[in-house]
């Protein structure tokens, strides 16, 4: 057929092929200016649709930023107000804990105060006063002796009535100064109490000028995230980035253990659901098996939730105290039961296996071979395995609700960098198609040049032969055209 | 969305109805009890010992002697469908093994004829009645049939999706004279056994009975 077409002038392919390309040439040089307009339109028509397409995703970018703003401040409010509360209650503990007892303590120290106040005021020195009469006598007693032998003796028993009123008031200072000092001494053990009483007061109070200082930090946090700051935001999000990675490895480990557990359970499933029905390609043994291991991770969800660890169902966080207790206690029951039924199964396996393995060396006929010395320690192991893979399981709640938070953050953050990569090749394409145009126009002049060379030619020949040669003919053209 | 949902619960509901593929594995061994062949049960006995130990819960086995009149039940020496419980299903196999054992031991002198058809024709029924997804006839034979006089087995015989595998197919003294024999035996086995509409295969290295059956 082409063959033919390019025949169709003459035998000669080379010069059939010549005419043809004359006759293009021709028609592309006739069609020059509607082919320069259709090829400048699509290249125009392109790049504004690129625009507008770009435009459209770039507003939708900056919602989704938005969207992924608000996302990140929410995660971080809600990190936040859980800080603050849990400081909160800290401080609550504190105070329940150590100050419901100040009033007894105000109490006992008021108490230490009183009696060392009283007893102070019995360790008072006050020095007996010698009596009254005393001066009269020692003036008697003082008057010169005269030589009377009467007198004499008169004052000498007076002096010495003084000299013993004297000694028995000294002797009743000190009586009352070794008082004083017995009860300087009870004092002392008062005054350790009265010490150590004010000593916890302090580290109480110490505690709670820490957890306010903690509480204070938060509260700046909060601040800050209710004001939206960007500083904030960039923290959330790399925060949350770091989330993801390690409650996805966590995950992955989760996974790793959830298949060795039904690697123990999935062999003696077949012994008590039979090892011959399917539903669909899967063996029901199997699919048992993991009903049962997805019914333990589904416990520990429901345990790490009634204990308020993790909060993916509110309905389990807003139940009443005493309702969340029942709903720990059933679920634990429940997970715990779940784990006995692994453990004797993964005994059953143990078993199984053994009989298989003496199945397979009668067949085989080598024969009964001795019963291994330490075949119990395995058989103990996988026991263990199986009790304690459910109780671990449990666990995966955390890493879960981790994972799902952390998500929402890097899904949105997957979706705006693709939609900004997808806005900038829609720029690129729309950019490089006007290009493109032009360049298809300059090619298109380039396909043509033979008669757009003559064309020219002939222009400038018409041009030249209309140009004035004078002055005057040149003014007289230029009035025609004024006029 | 609700035609959406309830064009979901529709497939799926029709999906469950629809008659299940079961995963059951069959096998039938042809045991040739013939002439010299009655020397070479130890290898038989070898393959069964393979059988039971790669055949699970839920899979059938029968062994059947080629005699002169191989198309009746009584030429099936042991059958049994595995239980669905793993342990029940080793104890059925070790009395499996100590029947078959008994069988071997009790082997005395060959029949005079072989008719592998009328086995072919047992073992297609027996297969059929299991209702097993992969079906095996085993012939442990050399392959030559040698018919009493009167007995028809020259027609098209069916065996739909059934994997006919021979097994240990000893060399005749005829065929060490012109090995042409041999293999023209084996071409008119496997083009009967396409023409019935199974599958054809010869296994003469028992070290390769891993390839016998398709493993779990």
């Amino acid at each position: 057929m082409f063959n033919e077409i390019l025949t169709v002038w003459s035998s000669q392919p080379g010069i059939s092929a010549t005419i043809w390309l004359t006759i293009l040439v021709f028609v592309a040089y006739l069609a020059r200016n509607p082919a320069h307009a259709l090829i400048r339109s699509t290249g125009r028509a392109i790049y504004f649709a690129c625009r507008l397409f770009a435009t459209s995703l770039r507003h939708l970018e900056t919602s989704l930023q938005r969207r992924n703003k608000e996302v990140v401040l929410s995660l971080g409010q809600d990190a936040c107000e859980r800080a603050i509360e849990r400081e909160f209650h800290r401080v609550n503990a504190v105070v329940t804990r150590d100050l419901s007892a100040y009033p007894a303590l105000h109490r006992q120290i008021s108490d230490t105060i009183d009696k060392i106040e009283e007893d102070y005021q019995a360790a008072t020195d006050a020095p007996p006063l010698p009596p009254a009469w005393l001066e009269a006598v020692d003036s008697i007693a003082s008057i010169p002796r005269t030589g009377d032998a009467t007198v004499c003796t008169i004052l000498d028993n007076i002096g010495k009535t003084l000299e013993g009123a004297h000694q028995e008031t000294q002797k009743a200072y000190r009586k009352s100064t070794l008082e004083r000092h017995k009860l300087l001494g009870a004092m002392q053990p008062q005054w350790r109490n009265l010490g150590q009483s004010l000593t916890r007061v302090k580290e109480t109070i110490d505690g709670l000028e820490e957890r306010s200082t903690e509480i204070d930090k938060q509260m700046k946090s909060y601040e800050s995230i209710r004001n939206g700051e960007d500083t904030v935001t960039r923290t959330l999000s790399s925060s949350s980035l770091t989330q993801f990675f390690i409650s996805t490895l966590v995950l992955v480990i989760a996974v790793f253990g959830g298949l060795i557990n039904f690697q123990l359970i999935a062999m003696p499933m077949s012994e008590m659901v039979g090892g011959t029905s399917y539903i669909g390609p899967m063996r029901t043994s199997d699919i048992a098996a993991l009903v049962i291991i997805m019914v333990e991770i589904a416990m520990g969800l429901f345990l790490m939730e009634s204990l308020r660890i993790t909060h993916l169902f509110p309905i389990i966080g807003s139940m009443d105290d005493k309702m969340r207790k029942r709903m720990v206690v059933i679920t634990f029951s429940i997970l715990a039961i779940l784990a006995t039924v692994e453990a004797s199964l993964a005994y059953m396996r143990d078993l199984l296996a053994l009989d298989r393995e003496a199945l397979t060396q009668s067949l085989a006929g080598t024969g009964i071979i001795a019963e291994a010395e330490f075949r119990w320690i395995p058989s103990l192991g996988q026991m263990i395995m199986g009790f304690i893979l459910p109780f671990a399981l449990a666990f995966v709640a955390i890493p879960l609700e981790s994972f799902i938070h952390s998500l929402r953050t890097v899904l949105g953050m997957i979706a705006l960098s693709l939609i900004h990569s997808i806005a900038f090749i829609a720029r690129l394409i729309g950019g490089s198609a006007r290009q493109f145009s032009v360049m298809l126009v300059s090619l298109y002049d380039l396909f043509i040049m033979l008669p757009l060379g003559i064309e020219r030619l002939v222009a400038n020949s018409i041009k030249r032969r209309q140009t004035p040669d004078t002055d005057a003919e040149r003014n007289e053209i230029y009035m025609e055209e004024q006029s | 969305m609700k035609k959406l949902i309830l064009t979901t619960l529709l497939a799926l509901g029709l999906t469950a109805c629809s008659e299940p593929q079961s995963n059951a594995r069959a096998v039938y061994l042809l045991l040739d009890t013939s002439g010299t062949y009655t020397a070479e049960m130890d290898k038989a006995q070898k393959i069964i010992n393979y059988l039971l130990g790669t055949l699970d819960s839920g899979d059938s086995i029968a062994i059947a002697r080629i005699d002169s009149g191989s198309f009746s039940e009584k030429d099936i020496i042991a059958r049994v469908t595995f239980d669905d419980r793993p342990s029940t299903a080793n104890q059925q196999k070790r009395a499996f093994k100590d029947q078959i054992d008994d069988f071997v031991d009790g082997t005395g002198r060959g029949s005079r004829h072989t008719d592998i058809t009328g086995g072919m024709l047992q073992a297609s029924e027996y297969l059929e009645e299991t209702g097993a997804g992969e079906k095996y006839v085993l012939i442990f034979s050399d392959l030559e049939e040698d018919l009493k006089k009167g007995h028809i087995r020259d027609f098209p015989i069916s065996l739909p999706d059934i994997h006919v595998v021979a097994l240990n197919v000893t060399k005749l003294r005829s065929d060490n004279i012109d090995p042409r024999d041999y293999m023209e035996r084996l071409d008119l086995w496997e083009k009967r056994v396409y023409q019935a509409g199974g599958t054809w295969g010869v296994i003469n290295d028992l070290e390769r009975m891993d390839r016998l059956i398709a493993q779990r």
